[in-house]
C-alpha cells in the first residue's frame, strides 16, 4: 500500500451519477465515500450535527454532498457537484448530477466528461420515462459503461424477481440504443448492500459489488488513438537571447499520437512539414498522446497560430462550414431556432454560427422523432444545421468527444447556452 | 503499445491545459501566489506550461501581514531565484486607508479582509483573471467550482447560476469590469498535490515539516504562539513536535503534531489522514457556510 501511493501510478475513472428525485442519488455517493472510508472525521461530525439540527432520523448522509446554503435549506440538490475519492486500484472523480429543473444541462455537463455512467432505478418504480432519458442521454454523450443500479431493494424483501423485471425492461428499452456496456446491480444505498461490501440479503445476486466494479471495469480505450489531432492553443516565444529561435506551438494532444519525424500538415494552410521535437520543461519526448499537454517545433518557419489544428497528411480531419449537429439547449429564457447567432466554441477556435436548419426535436422519454416545430427550448435535444464563418476541423463526436464537440455561446449575455455533438 | 497516464500525469495536463487557455483567452491576468504548497505547485505548473519561455502574468500576493515568517522568505527567495515578476499587496494598508476594518478579540482574524485588498489590486492593475490554488475536495461550496469561475462588477460568486462547463471547452467571455477565478487543481485532492510534490522534488517552506514549535490549544486548534495571537490566561503555551498541513495566517492556521520530516512520511501521513486539512483551519469553523458567504463577497 505505501509503495503504491508513493509511486502514485494509479488509473483515473470519471463516473457520473444520474436519477430521478429521492432515487438516492445522493445517499448512494455518501455511502460509496462513507464505506470506503473516504469521509474525513470532521466532515463526518459537521454532517452529523447538520442532521441533528435538521431533526433527520438518522445521520443525513446527502448533506455530505449538498455543499450549498439553499440545497441544504431545500433538501435538495441544485447544481454539479464534484467528489473525489481513492482507493489502492484507482482514483474517482464524481460528477453528481441533480434531476431538477435543469437536469438535462447538468447531466450532459457531468456526462461529457466521464467513462462511466451510474443511472439509478428505485426498485419500487421500475424503469421509468427518466431512467429512458439518462440512458438516451448517456448514449448520445458517448459514455462508454453504464451500470443501473437498481436502488431500495431493501423496500422490495430483496425479490430477485423485482429485480429481473427491472433488468428485462431495461435491456428491452436499450436494444435501440447504441449502448455497448450495460450491467445491473441490485443496491440498497440505505443499508450499503451491495455498494461496497457484498450484499448478505441478496444471495441470488452473483455479480460484483458496486465499488469493485468500478475499480475493474476497463478504461484503457478512453480516449482515440488513431487519429492524430493537435489543437494549437498558444505559441511559445521566448523573448530571450539564448531561445532566439524556440518556436513552440503549445497544445494538448485531442487524440493520436505524435513523434518527432513525423511528416504533419498544418490546418488551415494545408501547409506541410516535419515534427523536430516534442518539448517539455523535463525534456523532449519520444512521443506525444492524448491527452498529454506538449510543445511541437517543427523544421520549417510556418505561420501558425492558435485555433489551427496540427494532423498527419495520411488522416485528416473533415473541413467545413456547414456542421449537422446533436444539440443539447441549456437555457430557460431564450430558445434555439433557425436564424438565431452564436459564438461557436470547438477545440481551440471560435467562430461565428447561425442556425441554418432545425431538423428535428428528440422526445428524450419515448426516443420519436419530433418534426415541424423548430424552436428548442430549455433541456430540449434535437438535430440542428449550423453555418460557421470560418472552415472547422472536425470528426464526428462517435468516433472523436474532443474534435466531435462545441459548445454555442450567446454573444449578448456571454453565457453558455448549448452543448454540440458533431454527426 | 499502451497509451495510459497516470492519474497524477493526466491531472498535470489538464492543468497546463487551463494556464494556457488563460493566457490565450485573456488579456491581463494574475497569478495568485501566497509562498503555500498549492500555490507552489501553481507555479511550478505554469513553468511547465509556457517552458522556456518567462510566465506571461505576473505573481501576486495578498499578504495579511500576519503570514508565518519561514513563507515570506521562501516566497521571495523562490521568485527570486525564478527571476518571476512579484506583486505585493498588504491588506495593512488597506486598513490604513481606511477600506477595512480589522477584527476584534481574541479571535481576530485579518481574512475575511483580504476580499477588499484584493478587488482593490483587481481593479487597480486591471486583472481581467485570477489564477488561484483552490481545490473542489478542499470544503463543501468549494465542490460546486467551476474552473473558470464567473464574477461579476462586484467581484461575486454566483454559485446558482454558473455557466456549465462541458468537455474540455471553457468559457471566459465577460463583460467590461467583469473577471474571472481560475482554478487549475479544481480535480486535485490534497493526497494528489502532496504525490505531485514528490515526484517532483519541488521545494516547500520548512514549516509543512515536522519541526519543534510553541503551541497552545484553542477550541481544539493547535495554534503557534506569536506576535499576532495572545494565548488567554487559561490557555497553557507548550513545545510540541508539529507541522503544518495547511498554510494561512498565523492566526488561524492549526498544527498537526506528527514526525513527518520527509515528503515521503507526508504522503503517508495524508493518505492514512482521517481529518480534512481545512479541519486545521480556525476560519471554515466560524459557521457551517463560512467559505460559501466569503466567496460571494469575492473571496478566492
Amino acid at each position: 500500500m505505501e509503495t503504491e501511493i508513493i509511486e502514485s501510478n494509479m488509473d483515473l475513472l470519471r463516473f457520473t451519477t444520474a436519477g430521478s428525485v429521492d432515487d438516492g442519488k445522493s445517499t448512494l455517493i455518501g455511502r460509496l465515500l462513507y464505506d470506503s472510508k473516504s469521509i474525513f472525521e470532521d466532515q463526518w461530525d459537521a454532517v452529523e450535527t447538520s442532521s441533528q439540527k435538521r431533526g433527520d432520523e438518522n445521520v443525513n448522509l446527502a448533506l455530505l454532498t449538498d455543499g450549498l446554503k439553499a440545497e441544504r435549506e431545500q433538501g435538495i440538490t441544485i447544481d454539479v457537484a464534484y467528489r473525489y475519492f481513492a482507493t489502492p486500484r484507482r482514483k474517482f472523480i464524481i460528477a453528481d448530477t441533480p434531476g431538477h429543473i435543469q437536469y438535462t444541462r447538468n447531466m450532459v455537463t457531468g456526462a461529457s466528461s466521464a467513462n462511466l455512467a451510474i443511472l439509478l432505478v428505485d426498485a419500487r418504480h421500475g424503469v421509468v420515462e427518466q431512467t429512458c432519458r439518462h440512458a438516451f442521454i448517456a448514449t448520445l454523450l458517448q459514455i462508454q459503461h453504464i451500470v443501473v443500479c437498481v436502488n431500495k431493494m431493501d423496500l422490495v424483501d430483496w425479490d430477485e424477481s423485482v429485480y429481473r423485471k427491472v433488468e428485462a425492461d431495461f435491456r428491452k428499452f436499450a436494444s435501440r440504443l447504441d449502448l455497448t456496456d450495460v450491467r445491473f446491480i441490485p443496491i440498497s444505498a440505505l443499508l450499503g448492500d451491495n455498494v461496497v461490501d457484498r450484499s448478505e440479503n441478496m444471495p441470488w445476486y452473483g455479480g460484483a459489488p458496486l465499488l469493485e466494479t468500478l475499480e475493474t471495469v476497463y478504461i484503457g480505450n478512453a480516449h482515440n488513438h488513431v487519429d492524430s489531432r493537435f489543437p494549437v492553443q498558444w505559441v511559445i516565444r521566448p523573448q530571450s537571447s539564448e531561445h532566439h529561435d524556440f518556436r513552440g506551438y503549445a497544445g494538448r494532444v485531442a487524440s493520436g499520437v505524435f513523434k518527432p519525424g513525423d511528416e504533419v500538415t498544418v490546418l488551415p494552410s494545408g501547409f506541410t512539414s516535419r515534427i523536430k521535437a516534442i518539448h517539455t520543461m523535463d525534456g523532449e519526448l519520444a512521443e506525444a498522446f492524448a491527452p498529454q499537454s506538449v510543445s511541437m517545433l517543427l523544421y520549417d518557419e510556418i505561420d501558425i497560430s492558435r485555433g489551427d489544428m496540427i494532423v498527419k497528411p495520411n488522416n485528416k480531419p473533415e473541413v467545413g462550414q456547414d456542421i449537422e449537429a446533436m444539440v443539447c439547449w441549456f437555457s430557460d429564457t431564450e430558445t434555439l431556432r433557425p436564424g438565431s447567432r452564436y459564438l461557436l466554441k470547438h477545440t481551440t477556435k471560435e467562430v461565428k454560427a447561425i442556425v441554418r436548419e432545425a431538423r428535428y426535436k428528440v422526445n428524450v422519454n419515448t426516443l420519436h422523432k419530433v418534426e415541424g416545430d423548430p424552436e428548442f427550448k430549455l433541456n430540449e435535444i434535437g438535430r440542428i444545421c449550423l453555418r460557421v464563418s470560418a472552415p472547422l476541423f472536425y470528426d464526428s463526436y462517435k468516433n472523436n468527444r474532443a474534435t466531435g464537440s462545441f459548445i454555442l455561446i450567446d454573444p449578448n449575455t456571454n453565457v453558455t447556452v448549448g452543448a454540440g455533438m458533431i454527426i | 503499445m499502451d497509451y495510459r497516464l497516470s492519474h497524477i500525469k493526466q491531472l498535470e495536463s489538464e492543468a497546463i491545459f487551463i494556464m494556457r487557455e488563460v493566457a490565450a483567452q485573456f488579456e491581463n491576468p494574475v497569478l495568485l501566489f501566497s509562498g503555500g504548497k498549492d500555490s507552489i505547485v501553481m507555479l511550478h505548473l505554469a513553468l511547465k506550461a509556457f517552458h522556456p519561455a518567462k510566465l506571461p502574468f505576473p505573481l501576486m500576493h495578498v499578504d495579511t501581514g500576519h503570514n508565518f515568517p519561514e513563507t515570506i522568505q521562501f516566497r521571495d527567495e523562490l521568485v527570486g531565484k525564478l527571476g518571476e515578476r512579484l506583486i505585493v499587496k498588504l491588506v495593512q494598508d488597506s486598513i490604513d486607508q481606511g477600506r477595512a476594518t480589522e477584527e476584534k478579540g481574541a479571535n481576530a482574524s485579518r481574512n475575511r479582509l483580504q476580499i477588499v485588498t484584493l478587488l482593490d489590486a483587481i481593479e487597480e492593475f486591471n486583472f481581467d483573471a485570477c489564477l488561484g490554488g483552490a481545490r473542489r475536495d478542499e470544503e463543501k461550496a468549494r465542490a460546486k467550482e467551476r474552473f473558470f469561475s464567473h464574477r461579476d462588477e462586484f467581484g461575486q460568486w454566483d454559485p446558482k447560476n454558473q455557466r456549465p462547463e462541458l468537455w474540455n471547452l471553457f468559457n471566459g467571455r465577460k463583460h467590461f469590469g467583469e473577471n474571472f477565478r481560475i482554478f487549475p487543481l479544481s480535480n486535485w485532492t490534497e493526497l494528489d498535490v502532496w504525490q505531485y510534490i514528490l515526484w517532483e522534488k519541488i521545494e516547500l517552506p520548512p514549516i509543512y515539516f515536522s519541526h519543534k514549535r510553541e503551541v497552545f490549544d484553542r477550541q481544539g486548534v493547535l495554534l503557534a504562539k506569536s506576535e499576532f495571537v495572545t494565548p488567554l490566561e487559561s490557555e497553557s503555551v507548550e513545545e510540541r513536535v508539529v507541522r503544518f498541513r495547511t498554510v494561512g495566517d498565523m492566526t488561524n492556521t492549526g498544527a498537526v503534531e506528527s514526525p513527518a520530516d520527509s515528503v515521503e512520511d507526508i504522503v503517508v501521513e495524508v493518505a492514512a489522514a482521517r481529518v480534512t486539512e481545512r479541519g486545521a483551519r480556525a476560519d471554515d469553523k466560524r459557521t457551517e457556510t463560512a467559505m460559501e458567504d466569503r466567496k460571494k463577497e469575492g473571496y478566492f
